[in-house]
């Protein structure tokens, strides 16, 4: 058993150092023919390729790269110039400048344009090495599992490196590193002040208020955190994952051979060449395909796990990524059916709008949909099942938490003072999305960038960059092995904000407790992924009531005594949620509840 | 201000300091040697076994005892001077209280066996046991267990979640016999052995052998003299009140600190609570120690009243505990004693997968429903309690019995099966008419 997992885990790590070599193999040969652009732009670069001497040479990805965005500064200038002595009269302004948003676009299609190589040649050969590699080595360490007996079985998670999570000064230290390096990222990329410097504000306001306000500052956390840095394979996991994302989202011209490798497949499934979020998307799926296996062999015994989990593979396999192929084959609008706004914050951006627009009945269909889904499915649904009908039964973040997070969610933040700071920043981002997407909309509808004195365009494009790509993506998932499973999903989710004030105050939804059989013993604190401390409603046998509880369930399979259940009953009765409860002074003698 | 100090941060000490505060302004400070912090001591296997960090089994966070003001003291009480209210402590500082509770819990029982003081022996009750399992854990080759019960396989779930090979000595012909009816103790032993543990009955240690260096290294087995070498000896026979240092003091003791029903020692405005307190006149059916988690956190509770001038009788309700047998969870609600006697009916359904049970005692001649052993199956606390206290008539109870049901969603029910047991026993056609759910349990509660 334990051989079979050992070559199941080499085969894993084979497969992920191919998976990042492969981006140094092959090489890259500029062409007149790769150079992308109308025909101004397309001259302007031909023009500075030839004098830089990159064309027809063969270069690194890496050094290619580096060259031709030089190529592009230059045909940028040149042109910029010439605007300047007069533009020629059949072309407007910005077909005849290059603006700064189309750099990345020209040095993405030139680098996929230009490049050659093993990864060209053999496409499905880098894809069974990496993604096949991964599939076999992850299942051969998972299947095993089926044959243990079922039970709970979280031993040795303390005692593993990766899943140990790391005090929590290191902890902050590296989250505070990387949110002022994403900041710093942002504001050179956006060449934007403004927001990032809001941004700043707004997190130290709120720090502030957790701090002094609240009075969290003498609150040392040290139980939310590993007394002990010796989780030195999750800090590597982070790092991982983070790069992954830094390279989706902004460096796309360097994983032209993780895309060119998906190409084969993509063309099969929607007649289209890979992006790099077919890419993702495909990883993803996988993903959560492999470790809901994983989650099926853990959970064995709970049928609520193995339903639950099932759901979850459900929905991304098909609404997240085969139906959108599907539509995308037949030249039809692609989205996500199951996503929705706020958490889907492009919903109503005008490309977005103008598709729908344009595609008559199913369009129509799609954007209503996606409106019923959060103005009347979320309050119905979350009034009759709680919030865990969508966050740990249907969203794609929410699975991908429960699948390939489940190994970290002993590292949830269970202190006060990260609830408090959850309070203000979800409830924050949910503001600031509602507030995004009205200058969007009043954008679309108006035709104005300008509200209250506010640029509606770079608001979104920084909501884009800081909460969608860096909240969401970059901390969200990429502090997986050190914050939990659940960062994004508890500290960040707009929707989660949504859904969790209506199951607060409006929903038959909660988790409640076996009278006084908590032996206060904190497995379901441990386990809970949204850091809520579970223990200490259920030692006081009070029910529990939380905007942030999606549902998992988990808390009720660790415990070891059958103290919590989650259950959808009349409404709350108040006598069960007060903070006084006691079961065994008799009522008679003691008047105090 | 009156100045309460608690002996003792586990779940009866800290309950009463809770409870004082919730009632009180008094000064209160809670006197421990063991850890700086109450943790769960039901949780000390999760630590070994790494499912949770010592943190994880803190109840509160640091800063909660700072914010409620109680006064954490790190440190061992030699003695007690109950004249002028003064504790001498280790550390050569002294203490006064105007009142003092005694929350001591117990200690591993010792029988005397030979070798039982070497290095790598010891129980599992405090925090230094575990320290001290951990020490010896590694390379460890064989694990020997010396006493059924819940501590003895507690012990034995932690080694084999290491891969440490384990031999479990019981004293008695089948698991825990002495507290559960045979069927549910068969069902336990082969749980047990499924797991691979070596399971001896009707077994007893003989004596424990050193290497000569001061270190255990073999058991010797009492009836056949068999030898098995093993590199720690877990002695698990029980546990008894820890109160072997105050036997001359002049505070009543037998084999506790005798407590009247407020929980007051002999001693002016001294307490005790939790293991170390032997109830004087125990409510009917109940023993005088109860050495359990739920019991020392009503006494703490109780106690709390008392010295704050409401006096309240302790009252520990309908017996209830549970337990985890390796992944076979247990709960019993009411009188489940091993053998009933002969005015008792009971009512016992098992799984095929040799797994779960239900059994249901109840009175032969009246129908009175008298308690519940649940194992692999969740039922509610708070409706089983409200069946057994209302005299609840058995066809009443099982026509009723989803109501009681507690497992997750999508479980599958057996409480039909249930009443058809019923209905072959008794010729009846009784059916199920409540479902799992809280509706209904809200609506009987509140009745």
């Amino acid at each position: 058993m334990k051989f079979i997992q050992n070559i199941g885990l080499g085969l894993f790590i084979i497969s992920l150092l191919t998976f990042v070599g492969m981006l140094g193999v092959g090489h890259q040969k500029l062409s007149v023919d790769h150079i992308p652009g109308n025909e101004y732009h397309k001259t302007a670069i031909t023009t500075a390729a030839q004098e830089a001497g990159i064309l027809d040479t063969e270069m690194s990805n890496v050094g290619f790269v580096s060259n031709f965005k030089q190529v592009l500064k230059t045909a940028q200038n040149e042109q910029e110039k010439l605007s300047e002595a007069g533009l020629p009269d059949d072309v407007d302004e910005w077909n005849f400048k290059i603006g700064n948003w189309k750099m990345d676009e020209y040095a993405s299609s030139a680098v996929k344009a230009s490049a050659g190589g093993p990864v060209q040649d053999n496409p499905w050969l880098f894809f069974f090495l990496t993604f096949g590699l991964a599939i076999i080595g992850g299942l051969l360490f998972i299947i095993p599992k089926f044959f243990e007996t079922p039970g709970i079985k979280n031993n040795g998670i303390y005692h593993d490196s990766l899943t140990r999570g790391i005090k929590v000064n290191l902890r902050s230290g590296l989250l505070i590193f990387t949110i002022i390096a994403v900041i710093i990222y942002g504001f050179v990329r956006e060449g934007n002040l403004f927001w990032p410097l809001v941004t700043i504000a707004i997190g130290l306001a709120i720090t502030y208020f957790v701090f002094f306000r609240e009075g969290s500052k003498d609150n040392n956390p040290q139980r939310s955190a590993s007394p002990i840095n010796t989780g030195w394979l999750g800090i590597i996991a982070g790092f991982i994952l983070i790069g992954f994302y830094i390279l989706l989202y902004w460096k796309p011209e360097y994983i032209n051979n993780w895309v060119t490798m998906v190409n084969p497949l993509s063309n099969s499934l929607n007649g289209g060449e890979a992006s790099r979020w077919f890419l993702y998307g495909m990883m993803y799926t996988i993903i959560m395909l492999v470790m809901g296996i994983r989650m099926l062999a853990k959970y064995q015994h709970n049928k609520y796990q193995r339903v639950r989990t099932y759901s979850v593979m459900f929905f991304q396999t098909s609404f997240a990524f085969l139906i959108p192929q599907i539509l995308a084959k037949f030249n039809m609008p692609a989205p996500d059916l199951k996503n929705m706004w706020p958490l889907d914050y492009s919903f109503f951006f005008d490309y977005r709008l103008d598709e729908l627009a344009s595609n008559g009945t199913l369009g129509i269909f799609m954007l209503v949909w996606g409106i019923v889904l959060f103005s009347i499915g979320v309050p119905v649904f979350v009034f009759f099942f709680g919030k865990r009908w969508y966050c740990s039964w249907v969203c794609g973040c929410g699975g991908l938490a429960e699948t390939m997070g489940d190994p970290f969610r002993q590292l949830s933040d269970k202190s006060m003072r990260a609830w408090k700071y959850e309070r203000y920043i979800i409830h924050g981002v949910m503001v600031a999305a509602v507030i995004m997407t009205i200058g969007v909309l009043y954008t679309y509808f108006t035709g104005s960038y300008s509200i209250l004195g506010f640029n509606t365009a770079s608001l979104k494009s920084w909501y884009g960059f800081f909460i969608g790509a860096g909240f969401a993506g970059i901390v969200g998932t990429g502090f997986y092995p050190l914050m939990g499973n659940r960062v994004w999903c508890r500290f960040g989710c707009p929707l989660a904000g949504y859904l969790g004030l209506i199951q607060r105050f409006r929903s038959k939804f909660r988790i409640t407790t076996n009278g006084g059989q908590c032996i206060s013993c904190g497995n379901c604190s441990t386990y809970c992924e949204m850091g809520i401390d579970v223990r200490s409603y259920a030692q006081k046998g009070q029910d529990i009531v939380r905007s942030s509880c999606v549902g998992c369930g988990v808390c009720a399979a660790v415990c070891p005594r059958g103290v919590l259940r989650l259950e959808n009953g009349p409404n709350t009765d108040s006598s069960r949620t007060a903070e006084l409860r006691t079961i065994h002074i008799s009522e008679g003698e003691i008047k105090i509840l | 201000m009156k100045h309460t100090v608690i002996i003792g941060n586990g779940i009866a000490g800290t309950t009463a300091a809770r409870w004082l505060r919730k009632l009180s302004t008094q000064k209160i400070t809670i006197i421990s040697s063991e850890t700086d912090h109450f943790f769960s001591r039901t949780a000390l296997m999760y630590i070994y076994m790494g499912h949770m960090r010592f943190e994880d089994t803190k109840p509160y966070e640091d800063w909660f005892w700072t914010k409620n003001r109680i006064d954490l003291v790190k440190d061992h009480v030699n003695d007690i001077d109950y004249r002028n209210k003064s504790l001498g402590l280790a550390s050569g500082s002294e203490i006064k209280y105007d009142n003092l509770i005694l929350a001591l819990g117990s200690k591993s029982n010792m029988f005397g066996w030979p070798g039982q003081n070497l290095d790598g022996v010891g129980g599992l009750y405090n925090f230094q046991d575990l320290e001290n399992m951990e020490k010896h854990s590694p390379g460890l080759q064989r694990a020997v267990i010396c006493g059924g019960g819940l501590i003895g396989i507690e012990m034995a779930e932690m080694f084999h979640s290491r891969n440490i090979p384990v031999t479990m000595l019981v004293r008695e012909s089948s698991y825990w016999n002495n507290v559960l009816p045979p069927e549910e103790s068969q069902m336990v032993s082969d749980h047990i052995r499924k797991n691979h543990i070596d399971l001896r009955l009707s077994l007893n240690l003989g004596e424990i052998k050193g290497d000569g260096t001061g270190k255990a290294k073999s058991i010797i087995v009492k009836e056949t003299g068999e030898e098995i070498s093993c590199g720690y000896v877990g002695l698990t026979a029980g546990v008894s009140p820890n109160v072997g240092w105050l036997k001359e003091s002049g505070l009543e003791i037998e084999r506790g600190i005798m407590v009247d029903e407020h929980l007051a020692t002999n001693m002016p405005d001294v307490y005790a609570i939790g293991d170390c307190a032997q109830l004087r006149q125990p409510k009917p059916g109940r023993r005088n120690i109860e050495a359990v988690w739920y019991t020392g956190r009503m006494m703490g509770e109780t106690v709390a009243y008392n010295i704050t001038g409401k006096t309240v009788d302790y009252d520990p309700g309908i017996w209830f505990n549970s337990a985890k047998f390796i992944d076979i969870e247990y709960q019993v609600y009411g009188d489940m004693p091993a053998q009933h006697d002969e005015s008792t009916e009971s009512l016992f359904w098992k799984h095929s997968d040799n797994e779960k049970s239900v059994r249901i005692n109840y009175e032969k001649s009246t129908g009175t429903v008298k308690g519940f052993n649940l194992f692999g199956i969740r039922y509610r606390h708070e409706v089983c309690e409200k069946w057994i206290k209302d005299k609840t008539h058995i066809e009443d109870v099982i026509q009723n019995l989803g109501m009681a049901n507690f497992d997750p969603e999508f479980y599958k029910q057996y409480e039909g099966d249930v009443v058809n047991l019923y209905n072959q026993k008794s010729g009846k056609n009784l059916t199920l008419k409540k479902k799992r759910g809280l509706r209904n349990v809200l609506s009987f509660l509140g009745a």
